[in-house]
C-alpha cells in the first residue's frame, strides 16, 4: 500500500528578552545553577507575576511575520501539573485566547514547488526549569535558571507531507525568528525546540491516522531522521496488522529509534483556567501598527532581493537569507567587494566549511566580513590567485590579520611577469617531453583537455603564484608552435 | 495606654509621654502575659520590634516622624515578613522564614510602624472560626468558650483584647469583616486591588484583599492611607489615585442614600442582630440619611459560586507547597510521587485538603463548564446586581453575620453551616466591592457588627460613615470584661 505521511509541528522558541516573562531575573544562558532564579521563579509564597512587555512585542513581531491575525485581547491561563522543575505547580501559558491567531508561511517542497503551511496559532508561555539527574546520588538536582524564560509556542496545522518538508518548515521558522531578532536561534542551547506530530494514512484517504508526538527535537537533521524513523515504525506496525496508539514518544539519536514516553491515558488533566494574577492583555491597532513599521526585512523578501539585486541563484539566495547574521555578513562583504558572486561563493564555501568544523555561528566567525572582503578584493585585482586565496583564508582564520599583510609577509603575490612565466613554461616543456610528444600527436580537439596537465606543472613550479590566465595563454601558444 | 487608639497613641508619642521603645515593651509584656488566654499570636518578634522601635525613636528625635511612626502593629501570619516566620497558620510553612517583605509590610515599615508579631489565622485563610489553624484555635476575648471568627481571628482577638492597637487582616470571603464583627472591632475590606497582594500568601487570588483591623474608623483611615496604592509587583493592584482618607472623615452625612437589601434581612438571621442593625440605620437617619429597601436578587447564589471559584483558585495556588524548595517535607521519600503525597498529606489540614479537592474537581476536564464556567457567570450576575443597586443608593447597609460568636467546635463537623457564616460578606468579594464592619451593639453580651458596603474605591465614604457613627455611639469603645488594665 502507498502511504501518505502527515506532519504537524509545535515549535518552542525562546524569546531573546533580557529578563524573564514574569519577573526581572536575567535570561542569560549558562550561569551557575539557580543563580538566575529570583523569588518569583522560585515560587516563594506570596510572589506574583508581572508581564514583560518585550515578550509581547516579540510575539506580535512573529505574528506579523507569518501573516497572522494578532489577538487584540489575549489571556494567560494556568496549566496545572506537578513536577519539580515547575515551581508553582502550574505553567503560565495561553490557551483559548492566544496572542497570535491563524497565519501561514510558504516552504519549498521536495520537487521544488511551494507549499503553504498554515499556522494554527502561536502563544506566549513560560519555560520550566531543568531537572539534573546525574551527580546527586539517587536524588535529582533542580536548576531554575531557565524557569520563566519567555517562549512562543508555534503550532502548525498538519500540512506537511514529508520529513524534508517538516525540516524546511522548521528552517523557515528559524530564519524568521532570527531575522526578527526575537530568538538567538541557538538550537544546541535549546533556544528552539521542536515537537513533531506524525501520522500516516493510505494515499487518498481523507481522515487522519492516529498520531504520535515526538518530543523535544533540537536539530533540523534530527527532525528529518526522527520523523523517518517514526514513519517507518508506524508503517511496519500497521502492515503487520497492529495499530498506532496516540502517545508521546522520545527520539533517541544515538540508536536512531523512537520509544514510548507516555500514552494518552497517562496524560495529565491540566485543569486550565485563566490566571487570576494577570490581567488580560489588551492592545489596539496603533500598537500593532507601530510594531509592523519596525519589522526588519523578512527572509522571503530578502531572498527575492538577493536574486534580483545581486543576480544570485535561488539556491544561494535561499541559503544566505536563511539567517539574518549570515545575510548581513553577505551584504557587508558584497558592499566592500562589489562582487556578489565571489562573496556568496566564499561564504557558502570556505567560510561555511570552517564554521562547521569549529561548530561556530557566523556571529562567532574568526574571519570578519571586512577581512573576507579584503581577501576577495586581492583576488579581483589579480594580486593573488584563487588557489593562494584559500591559503590566505586559512591564515586569516587561524592567525588573524589582513589579507594584504599575509600576502606581503608570506610572498604570495601572483606572478604576472611574462618573462618569468615563460621561463617556467619552458622548463616544464623541457622536463616533460613524453607528454609534449603525446600532445603533438593528439587530435587538435583533444589537446584542450591535455593542457590541464601542463597548467598543473607550471603552477606547481611557481608555487601557485603564476597568473593562471597568462599561464594558459602562453602555454597554449608555446605548445601549438610545436605542432 | 492599652485602651488608646492608634491616633491617641500617636499624639502621646509626639507629646513625649513615652517613647516608642517603652510603648513597644509595654505591649510586648502584655502579649506575653495575656495571650496564653487567647492564642491570638503565632509568633512574637520581640527582637525586631525593639530594633524598629529604637529606629522610630531616632526618626522622631530627628523631627521626621509621621503619624504612624513608632506605633505597634501585628500582621496576620500570611503577610511575608523578612526574617520573621510566616506560617500561614499551617504546618506546611511552620519552618518558613521569608527572605522578603510583603509590599504592605514594607509600606508600614517605611511609615515607621513597629511589628510586634504575627497573628493566628485559619490555615491558609480558609475558615470562619479560626479553628483550622495548625497553632490551635483562638478564643474570643468576649467569651473564651467562643470563636473569634475567621480567618483573621487572631488579628481581631488581639485588637479586641487590647494586646495590640491595630493589626492587618485579609478578606477573601469575609475574613476581615466577620471576625471584626464577632470581636467588636472595626474591620475594613477595601476594593479589590486597592492594596497590593504582593507578599500576601494567596488563597484565592481574584478575591483576596488585605485591610486594616482597628478599634476605630479613624485608625483604619490612618492605616489604609499607608497601605493603599499601586504596586509594580502586583499587576492587579489598582492605578487609581489614593485620596486623603482622613480629610473626609468629618463630611456631613445629610442626604446620604442608604439601601437595605431585603435578602439580607430575611429569616435565618438572629433577630437581635437585625434589631441592632436597624437601630444603627436609625442613627444615620437622625444624621439626615434616607433609607430605602433594595434587592440583591441573586444573593442566595453567592455561597455556591464562591465555593466553586475560591477553591478552584486555591487548588492551583497551593500547588507550590510540594516539599521541593521550602516548607514541610516528609521524611525519607521513596520517590517523587511519595514525596508529593506524604508532604502534602502531612503538611495540610483537613479544611485545606477539602478545598483543594473541591477546586481540583471543579476545574477537571468534563466538569469545568458545569462548575467553574457557570460560577464565573454567576459572579458577573452578582456583580451586576450590586452595580444596579449602587446606582440607586450611595451605600448598602446590612448585618455582617447571621449570628454572633458561636461556640468553639459548634460548626466544626458541618462545613456547610460554617460556610453559611459568610452569607452576608462574600458576595462583596465576588463583586470586588469595599465593605466595612463596625460595632453596633450587642446580642446577649456578644458584639454585633454593622456592615456598610460602598461602590468601587469608595473607602473614603465608608470610613466617613463609620467615623460619624462612632462620633455619636460608644459601641466601639466597649472592651471585653475581665481584661487586665494597665
Amino acid at each position: 500500500m502507498e502511504w501518505e505521511v502527515v506532519i504537524g509541528l509545535e515549535i518552542h522558541v525562546q524569546l531573546a528578552t533580557n529578563t524573564k516573562i514574569f519577573s526581572g531575573a536575567s535570561t542569560a544562558f549558562g550561569a551557575e545553577p539557580n543563580t538566575q532564579a529570583c523569588a518569583v521563579n522560585l515560587a516563594l509564597p506570596g510572589t506574583l507575576p508581572v508581564f514583560n512587555e518585550n515578550a509581547l512585542r516579540m510575539a506580535i513581531m512573529f505574528g506579523l511575520a507569518v501573516n497572522a491575525e494578532i489577538g487584540k485581547r489575549s489571556v494567560f491561563e494556568r496549566k496545572n501539573y506537578f513536577y519539580p522543575d515547575l515551581p508553582k505547580g502550574y505553567q503560565t501559558t495561553q490557551l483559548a485566547e492566544p496572542i497570535v491567531g491563524p497565519g501561514f508561511i510558504d516552504i519549498e517542497t521536495d520537487d521544488g514547488d511551494t507549499r503553504r503551511v498554515r499556522i494554527h496559532h502561536a502563544h506566549l508561555e513560560e519555560d520550566a526549569g531543568k531537572s539534573l539527574h546525574e551527580d546527586f546520588h539517587g536524588m535529582s538536582g533542580i536548576d531554575l535558571n531557565r524557569a520563566g524564560t519567555p517562549l512562543v509556542e508555534i503550532v502548525s496545522e498538519p500540512d506537511m507531507r514529508s520529513s524534508k518538508e517538516a525540516a524546511a518548515y522548521a528552517r523557515k521558522i528559524h530564519a524568521i525568528v532570527t531575522t526578527l531578532g526575537i530568538c538567538d536561534g541557538n538550537m544546541a542551547e535549546g533556544s528552539m525546540r521542536c515537537d513533531c506530530n506524525v501520522s500516516i494514512r493510505p494515499k487518498g484517504q481523507e481522515t487522519l491516522g492516529t498520531r504520535t508526538e515526538l518530543k523535544n527535537i533540537n536539530s533540523f537533521r534530527f527532525i528529518e531522521r526522527a520523523i523517518d524513523t517514526e514513519v517507518n515504525r508506524q508503517i511496519d506496525l500497521i502492515e503487520d496488522g497492529g495499530r498506532v496508539i496516540q502517545e508521546t514518544r522520545l527520539y533517541d539519536p544515538d540508536k536512531n529509534e523512537t520509544r514510548s514516553m507516555r500514552s494518552k491515558e497517562e496524560a495529565n488533566d491540566y485543569r486550565y483556567f485563566p490566571c487570576p494574577d494577570l490581567l488580560p492583555v489588551v492592545i489596539d491597532d496603533t500598537y500593532i501598527d507601530n510594531i509592523r513599521a519596525s519589522l526588519p526585512e523578512l527572509p522571503d523578501a530578502r531572498r527575492a532581493r538577493f536574486c534580483e539585486e545581486y543576480g544570485l541563484s535561488e539556491y544561494d539566495a535561499g541559503v544566505l537569507s536563511s539567517d539574518r547574521a549570515q545575510a548581513d555578513y553577505f551584504e557587508t562583504v558584497t558592499g566592500l567587494t562589489q562582487s556578489a558572486k565571489l562573496s556568496a561563493n566564499w561564504i557558502t564555501g570556505e567560510l561555511a566549511r570552517l564554521l562547521n568544523q569549529a561548530d561556530l555561528t557566523i556571529q562567532q566567525s574568526r574571519v570578519s566580513a571586512e577581512q573576507l572582503a579584503g581577501l576577495i578584493n586581492r583576488i579581483q585585482d589579480e594580486t593573488i590567485t584563487g588557489k593562494i586565496a584559500k591559503t590566505v583564508f586559512e591564515i586569516l582564520w587561524n592567525e588573524g590579520g589582513t589579507a594584504d599583510q599575509i600576502i606581503e609577509t608570506q610572498g604570495l603575490k601572483q606572478v604576472n611577469d611574462t618573462g618569468a612565466i615563460e621561463a617556467a613554461i619552458d622548463q616544464v616543456i623541457a622536463q616533460c617531453s613524453p607528454q609534449v610528444e603525446q600532445y603533438i600527436q593528439a587530435e587538435p580537439d583533444k589537446r584542450g583537455k591535455m593542457l590541464g596537465f601542463f597548467m598543473g606543472q607550471v603552477m606547481k613550479l611557481t608555487q601557485g603564484k603564476a597568473n593562471p590566465g597568462q599561464v594558459q595563454g602562453l602555454l597554449k601558444q608555446k605548445l601549438d608552435q610545436r605542432c | 495606654m492599652f485602651n488608646l487608639t492608634l491616633s491617641e497613641l500617636s499624639q502621646a508619642l509626639s507629646r513625649g509621654e513615652y517613647s516608642s521603645r517603652e510603648l513597644t515593651q509595654a505591649f510586648l509584656d502584655r502579649i506575653q502575659s495575656l495571650d496564653t488566654q487567647y492564642n491570638s499570636f503565632i509568633t512574637i518578634s520581640e527582637e525586631q520590634a525593639i530594633e524598629q522601635a529604637k529606629a522610630a525613636d531616632a526618626i522622631r528625635a530627628a523631627g521626621k516622624a509621621t503619624r504612624l511612626t513608632g506605633l505597634p502593629i501585628a500582621h496576620k501570619d500570611l503577610f511575608c515578613t523578612q526574617g520573621i516566620r510566616t506560617s500561614c497558620g499551617s504546618k506546611m510553612l511552620d519552618n518558613f522564614i521569608s527572605p522578603y517583605n510583603a509590599t504592605l509590610v514594607e509600606r508600614l515599615n517605611q511609615a515607621g510602624m513597629v511589628t510586634l508579631g504575627k497573628t493566628n489565622m485559619d490555615e491558609f485563610a480558609m475558615g470562619s472560626s479560626n479553628e483550622s489553624s495548625y497553632y490551635g484555635a483562638v478564643k474570643n476575648p468576649w467569651d473564651a468558650g467562643r470563636v473569634p471568627g475567621g480567618s483573621s481571628g487572631g488579628s481581631a482577638a488581639a485588637v479586641a483584647a487590647r494586646l495590640i492597637p491595630a493589626s492587618t487582616g485579609s478578606d477573601t470571603g469575609g475574613s476581615i469583616r466577620q471576625p471584626a464583627a464577632l470581636c467588636g472591632i472595626t474591620g475594613l475590606k477595601p476594593t479589590y486591588g486597592r492594596i497590593s497582594r504582593y507578599g500576601m500568601i494567596a488563597y484565592a487570588s481574584s478575591f483576596d484583599q488585605a485591610g486594616p483591623m482597628t478599634r476605630t474608623a479613624e485608625d483604619a483611615a490612618l492605616l489604609l492611607q499607608a497601605m493603599a496604592g499601586e504596586d509594580p509587583l502586583d499587576s492587579t493592584s489598582s492605578t487609581q489615585a489614593v485620596p486623603d482618607y482622613t480629610s473626609t472623615l468629618n463630611d456631613n452625612l445629610s442626604g446620604l442614600r442608604i439601601g437595605l437589601p431585603k435578602e439580607f434581612f430575611a429569616e435565618g438571621t438572629d433577630p437581635l442582630i437585625l434589631q441592632r442593625v436597624q437601630e444603627a440605620v436609625a442613627e444615620f437617619e437622625k444624621m439626615g440619611a434616607t433609607v430605602k429597601e433594595i434587592s440583591l436578587p441573586n444573593t442566595q447564589l453567592s455561597i455556591p459560586s464562591y465555593y466553586i471559584l475560591a477553591p478552584a483558585e486555591a487548588s492551583s495556588n497551593l500547588s507550590r507547597f510540594d516539599g521541593v524548595r521550602y516548607g514541610h517535607r516528609c521524611d525519607t521519600p521513596k520517590d517523587l510521587e511519595d514525596l508529593y503525597k506524604r508532604t502534602r498529606a502531612e503538611g495540610f489540614g483537613a479544611e485545606v485538603k477539602r478545598r483543594i479537592m473541591v477546586g481540583t474537581y471543579a476545574l477537571s476536564e468534563g466538569f469545568y463548564d458545569a462548575y467553574y464556567r457557570k460560577a464565573q457567570q454567576i459572579r458577573r450576575v452578582i456583580q451586576q446586581d450590586f452595580i444596579d443597586a449602587l446606582n440607586e443608593v450611595d451605600v448598602i447597609m446590612a448585618p455582617v453575620t447571621p449570628c454572633s460568636a458561636f461556640h468553639l467546635g459548634e460548626k466544626n463537623s458541618d462545613p456547610v453551616s460554617m460556610y453559611m457564616e459568610d452569607i452576608f460578606t462574600l458576595s462583596l468579594n465576588l463583586a470586588g466591592l469595599p465593605g466595612i464592619s463596625i460595632p453596633c451593639g450587642f446580642a446577649d453580651h456578644l458584639p454585633v457588627g454593622l456592615q456598610v458596603i460602598g461602590n468601587y474605591f469608595a473607602e473614603g465614604k465608608l470610613l466617613n460613615i463609620a467615623h460619624q457613627y462612632q462620633q455619636v455611639t460608644a459601641w466601639h469603645q466597649q472592651a471585653p470584661a475581665n481584661l487586665s488594665e494597665d
